[in-house]
């Protein structure tokens, strides 16, 4: 790929979505964007930046994003930050939110939603422990195909498969043909809806917990301490933020500390000294 | 180090589970139907059986059964692994005691997060 391609479509990506690509990245930009080139009855990527250059189709550009950012996701992936919704953050929550008898969640980047449905389907295990209590999860992603496959709950054979216990395949979704749709119960929990992390986040209101994994290893710096900082103000003060296991919020903001016994939980800076680690993590453990 | 027998009467399934399940550590043994497992079990019961379906001489689903009668036969983990991928062939399957249930095509990703929630494999890292 020419020089001037590479970073025109690297230059495009980043201002729309964030994604840093250094110039070793270029095979992923072949890989990805091939297809939209195609899909364009466009030869190849040096005719796709020839377009852009010609003519900004938005329709093209959002693709081109769409083809860069979207990710593979499982059920319960990691599995630590969903043992840890049961035996730490639901247990503090229950005390701290009593009277209300409300958890709100936010998966940002959900891709195509099985970390959402993966906490639904937990939260609905735990009903007999919190009887009355409701769950709300927003899921948000960049890409409108996601958010779309993600409203839908509709997965594929493979997608079940992975990371997702017989049990709960049995128990939560219904076949329909070969493909797999995760019950209305599950679905009415959670709202999906298209959201660019770099933009501003509009009023969503205030979260329990944030589950941003994977997401910032994209980024540059600055990008991650603008999105980290963005987030600290939609956090309950008590609230768990999570991120990805190669991913920090050291160096970056001062606005979250991590909780030494739980890898990847972080919460405010401002927050408690012994808010989900400690007795509680040891407890649990 | 943890024993695995895969039970399929195709030699092909039979290699590619073998790779993956030696590339998470296991040591395996094969059988091309439900009988020859059978007779493999009630010689030694090894950690985790990969059960396949359709097979001649004797199914998966009539082989299950008699394994749960074998003395210590509760023990194995069983993954059946099968083309049947309808939800009547998967509640039959662990109505009939299986663990866990595969619809292949599988791959290590696949496998690996089974053994995962089996307890047989630490997730990784």
């Amino acid at each position: 790929m020419k020089t001037e391609d590479f970073e025109l479509l690297s230059g495009i990506l980043k201002q729309r979505s964030g994604l840093v690509l250094t110039p070793e990245k270029a095979y992923l930009l072949e890989s990805r964007l091939l297809p939209v080139a195609r899909k364009y009855s466009l030869k190849g990527l040096d005719e796709l930046a020839a377009q852009i250059r010609s003519r900004r189709d938005e329709a093209m550009l959002r693709d081109m994003t769409e083809a860069m950012t979207t990710n593979e996701s499982s059920f319960f992936r990691d599995q630590k930050p969903f043992d840890q919704f049961k035996n730490i953050i639901m247990p503090h929550v229950a005390e701290a939110r009593a009277a209300k008898k409300q958890v709100r969640v936010w998966s940002a980047a959900c891709s195509s939603g099985q970390e959402a449905y993966s906490l639904t389907m937990l939260w609905h295990e735990l009903a007999a422990k919190y009887p009355g209590w409701k769950l709300e999860i927003m899921g948000t992603d960049l890409s409108a195909e996601m958010v779309e496959r993600s409203r839908s709950g509709i997965y594929t054979q493979f997608e079940v498969q992975r990371g997702l216990p017989i049990q709960l395949l049995m128990k939560y979704f219904t076949q329909q043909g070969d493909k797999w749709q995760i019950n209305t119960q599950c679905r009415a929990l959670c709202q999906f809806k298209e959201m660019n992390l770099l933009q501003d986040f509009g009023p969503v209101g205030v979260f329990d917990i944030i589950y941003c994994r994977n997401v910032l290893i994209y980024f540059d710096p600055p990008t991650k301490t603008r999105v980290l900082e963005a987030m600290s103000k939609v956090l309950a003060p008590d609230g768990a933020l999570y991120l990805g296991g190669a991913e920090t919020v050291l160096g970056l903001t001062d606005k979250f500390r991590p909780v030494d016994a739980n890898r990847g939980l972080y919460v405010l800076s401002s927050a408690p000294a012994a808010l989900y680690s400690g007795a509680a993590a040891v407890k649990a453990a | 180090m943890k024993t695995a027998l895969i039970v399929d009467d195709s030699r092909v399934v039979r290699k590619v589970a073998r790779k993956i399940l030696e590339g998470n550590g296991f040591a395996c043994d094969e059988a091309e139907d439900g009988q020859q497992a059978l007779t493999a079990c009630q010689k030694k019961l090894p950690d985790l059986i990969l059960l396949d379906w359709n097979m001649p001489v004797m199914t998966g689903i009539e082989f299950l059964p008699k394994l749960r009668e074998l003395p210590e036969g509760g023990t194995p983990c069983v993954i059946f692994c099968t083309t049947e991928n309808d939800m009547s062939h998967i509640q039959q399957a662990i109505g009939a005691g299986a663990n866990e249930y595969i619809m292949k095509p599988f791959d290590n990703d696949i496998i690996q997060g089974k053994l995962v929630q089996l307890g047989l494999l630490d997730e990784q890292a």
